[in-house]
């Protein structure tokens, strides 16, 4: 079932709304556009995206820098600078309803008890001039009117639960006194405070060591199963997304050109670009092996080629891929992928 | 085994902690406390370890970019860490790096020709005055460059084709061994593999060795011929490669390996996975005994008190360096020898020519119809037909500076 602002229901979420996921659907992304206008131009950064989640699903959204891999989490989040962005088009619905056309303060009260996001850089993500602990705190204080010394008890127990070793003691300490791992351990404490039914893990460990690392993808999995949250991982490290996630989208030029079960797409990937990505990862299990790299750059995205946007950099690519832009269409069941020879590539 | 051309011996840099209105001495970082290693002519050695371990540093000494606190480093039979002035610049013609950030490392006022002619001007009897342009255009054409792009500033090129840059300048003086510092870390995937497989051909057209410091494990394993990981300033195991990512003896090396991501679903939950407690220790205050018995879950009393040797351990199959009291193999990930296997170029292809018009910037061409007609051949005929004006070098950059205002915008 759907609500709205008119059917208000008590929560314990201060939002005053309640959203109820019908079938386990919490987020929906409908054709989205995202472009930025600069003095040089107009950037697509985002060109007609869509994509849902549901309950306890992981979706990696796989991209290089430029792909518009993170500028879909922050228009989902609602925090992109508008100007110079602009979302000329699309929908995001939560729990059916459309987070775009709702008031601004309405929306507000959804960053962190619904929707919630965990950035790359932890460090410059922190305010360095407030602890830690207090800024854990300020969740509770904002968005549920707790007071000081209650906040402050609860910040103790998130970073209980995100394993900060000697919490108490360190509850009053800086973020430059943390370790790299455990900024990333706060972050993920102040995301999952307020029980979001939606996060959004922007490159979580991709500043990290890979000891660390693992560290925090075991935390993150663990959060997950234990909540139940939607999660949507955005990384560029293939390696990552093989290990958690459950669904993929691969992103190039501000589209997705594949999407996918993970064991599928890993095994036979239906996108030359995709294919093209598996072929340049060395990997630590093998030996000997001859790296084949795609030649060329990702597009600029003032001047995003006519046509399928990969075509330049495409071996496969014919007259026809210069031509027309492929739409994303299911090559076999639950397989998707934006190329004019998917049903080729899937099966080479 | 060929000669050996590049010799550790020892090497040590303590970094000085100062404290209080005197700056007294409160205290050492110790970055790299002991390390010692010989590189071959024209191997791969590779560096692991985590942030802080010190393999920056230690490149840094072997350049003598940093004086070493003691040790020394040797090279081609010759003492080098007390030479200067005249001697240390004839050493250094030998021993180049390439950095990691090729968006700082590269001068942002100066021409891709000066930055790569500046080594030979500083060592002006390499190549004669007038030879030198030409030198830099086969430079350039060596790392698969355009030639013509001589005249161009950094930011026209992207990260890739700037990390190209670094290793033409890295080349110049036909040195014997390059020191590369995380080369391929800052680049997307894509073009990380560009890169790797230039310094590949690279070697084998130049003979060069590299020292190949990088965090990232797969990437060294496949360019590495051996492998030295290392744990806050010391090198916990040394060996060929196959010996220390197929048969770990030392347990950090076994956790990290067991951390790594591997691009295969299938796995998921059946490796053998170590999760390390805890951070790395302070390099100014490392454990005493061993480095690793804080986190490590095999270590015992003699552990915290005695520090191991790096010494021949077995590992099953042979022995190999490590630094383990309790030293012995395990398998973290069934290794699979593709070596017979030819690459799928179907899709990807393994030529090391720079492709960087491919994809980028193709508004210049107005559509750019006859370019995608075979991604091989665009790599040869690129350019210069593209950009008939090179030589005014604003003009025609290809992906970060936007078009001239009469070129045709393709339509979106």
């Amino acid at each position: 079932m759907t609500t709205t602002q008119d059917t208000t229901t008590p929560s314990d979420k201060t939002s005053g709304v309640t959203y109820t996921p019908e079938d386990g659907l919490l987020l929906e992304v409908e054709d989205l556009y995202v472009e930025f206008h600069t003095p040089d131009g107009i950037a697509t950064a985002i060109n007609g995206v869509s994509f849902d989640l549901h309950q306890g699903e992981s979706l990696a959204i796989l991209g290089e820098s430029g792909s518009g891999k993170s500028v879909t989490a922050q228009a989902i989040m609602g925090i992109l600078d508008m100007p110079p962005a602009v979302i000329p088009g699309g929908h995001i619905r939560y729990c059916g309803q459309d987070l775009l056309s709702m008031p601004e303060d309405q929306r507000r009260r959804t960053r962190g008890p619904e929707v919630s996001m965990i950035f790359q850089d932890a460090l410059s993500s922190l305010n360095p001039v407030f602890p830690v602990g207090w800024q854990i705190a300020e969740m509770f204080r904002m968005h549920r009117g707790v007071n000081k010394s209650d906040a402050l008890e609860q910040a103790i127990r998130l970073m209980e639960r995100v394993q900060i070793p000697a919490a108490r003691d360190r509850v009053k300490a800086y973020p430059h006194q943390f370790s790299g791992g455990m900024r990333q351990r706060i972050m993920i404490a102040m995301a999952i405070a307020l029980d979001p039914a939606v996060l959004i893990a922007d490159e979580p460990t991709t500043a990290l060591d890979v000891t660390v690392q693992a560290q925090i993808m075991a935390l993150l999995d663990e959060l997950q199963q234990e909540r139940q949250m939607g999660l949507i991982l955005i990384t560029h490290d293939l390696g990552v997304v093989a290990d958690v996630a459950d669904r993929i989208a691969v992103m190039y030029a501000g589209r997705f050109v594949e999407k996918a079960d993970v064991v599928e797409l890993y095994s036979a990937p239906a996108h030359p670009y995709t294919r093209g990505l598996l072929e340049s990862i060395p990997r630590l299990d093998q030996k000997g092996q001859t790296l084949a790299a795609i030649g060329g750059l990702p597009p600029n995205l003032m001047r995003i080629p006519p046509g399928c946007p990969f075509n330049p950099r495409c071996r496969r690519a014919e007259d026809v891929c210069r031509r027309d832009r492929p739409e994303l269409r299911e090559v076999v069941p639950g397989r998707f992928a934006a190329c004019h020879f998917a049903e080729e590539v899937i099966n080479a | 085994m060929p000669e050996v051309i590049l010799s550790a011996q020892d090497l040590v840099k303590h970094y000085p902690i100062r404290s209080g209105v005197l700056r007294r001495v409160a205290g050492q970082v110790k970055a790299v406390d002991g390390v010692s290693f010989d590189l071959h002519k024209g191997e791969t050695l590779g560096i692991v370890g985590e942030s802080g371990c010190g393999k920056s540093t230690l490149g840094r000494l072997l350049m003598r970019l940093e004086e070493p606190t003691s040790g020394k480093v040797i090279f081609g039979g010759e003492d080098w860490s007390g030479a200067s002035g005249r001697k240390l610049r004839q050493m250094r013609r030998n021993i180049q790096i390439v950095f990691q950030d090729p968006y700082t490392s590269l001068n942002p006022r100066m021409t891709v020709g000066d930055i790569v002619g500046e080594p030979l001007e500083i060592h002006s009897d390499v190549v004669p005055k007038g030879g030198r342009r030409k030198r830099v255009q086969e430079l350039l054409d060596l790392v698969g460059l355009n030639p013509e792009h001589i005249n161009r500033y950094p930011h026209q090129f992207s990260g890739g084709q700037r990390q190209r840059i670094g290793i033409a300048r890295g080349i110049a003086l036909n040195p014997s061994v390059l020191v590369c510092d995380e080369p391929v870390s800052a680049l997307d995937v894509s073009v990380q593999a560009q890169v790797v497989n230039l310094m590949e051909k690279l070697q084998d057209e130049l003979g060069l060795a590299y020292v190949f410091i990088a965090h990232d494990l797969s990437v060294v394993r496949h360019i590495s011929d051996r492998v030295g990981v290392m744990y806050l300033g010391r090198m916990a195991e040394l060996g060929e490669e196959d010996e220390v990512y197929s048969r770990p003896t030392h347990p950090y090396t076994q956790a990290l390996l067991s951390a790594v991501p591997v691009p295969d679903p299938t796995l998921r939950g059946k490796r053998d996975q170590i999760v390390l407690q805890g951070d790395v220790p302070s390099p100014a205050n490392p454990p005493s005994g061993c480095r690793f018995h804080t986190r490590c879950w095999k270590a015992q009393e003699v552990c915290t008190t005695d520090e191991p040797e790096l010494e021949l351990r077995p590992d099953g199959l042979g022995a190999h360096l490590s630094r383990c009291h309790f030293a012995e193999p395990r398998l973290i990930l069934e290794t699979v020898d593709v070596s017979d296997l030819e690459p799928d170029t179907r899709f990807a292809g393994t030529e090391v020519q720079d492709m960087s018009d491919l994809g980028a910037g193709l508004g210049a061409a107005g559509g750019g119809e006859d370019l995608g007609s075979s991604a091989a051949d665009a790599g040869v005929e690129r350019s210069s037909a593209l950009h008939p004006d090179t030589d005014q070098a604003p003009q025609d950059t290809t992906r970060l500076v936007d078009e001239q205002p009469g070129d045709d915008r393709p339509t979106r």
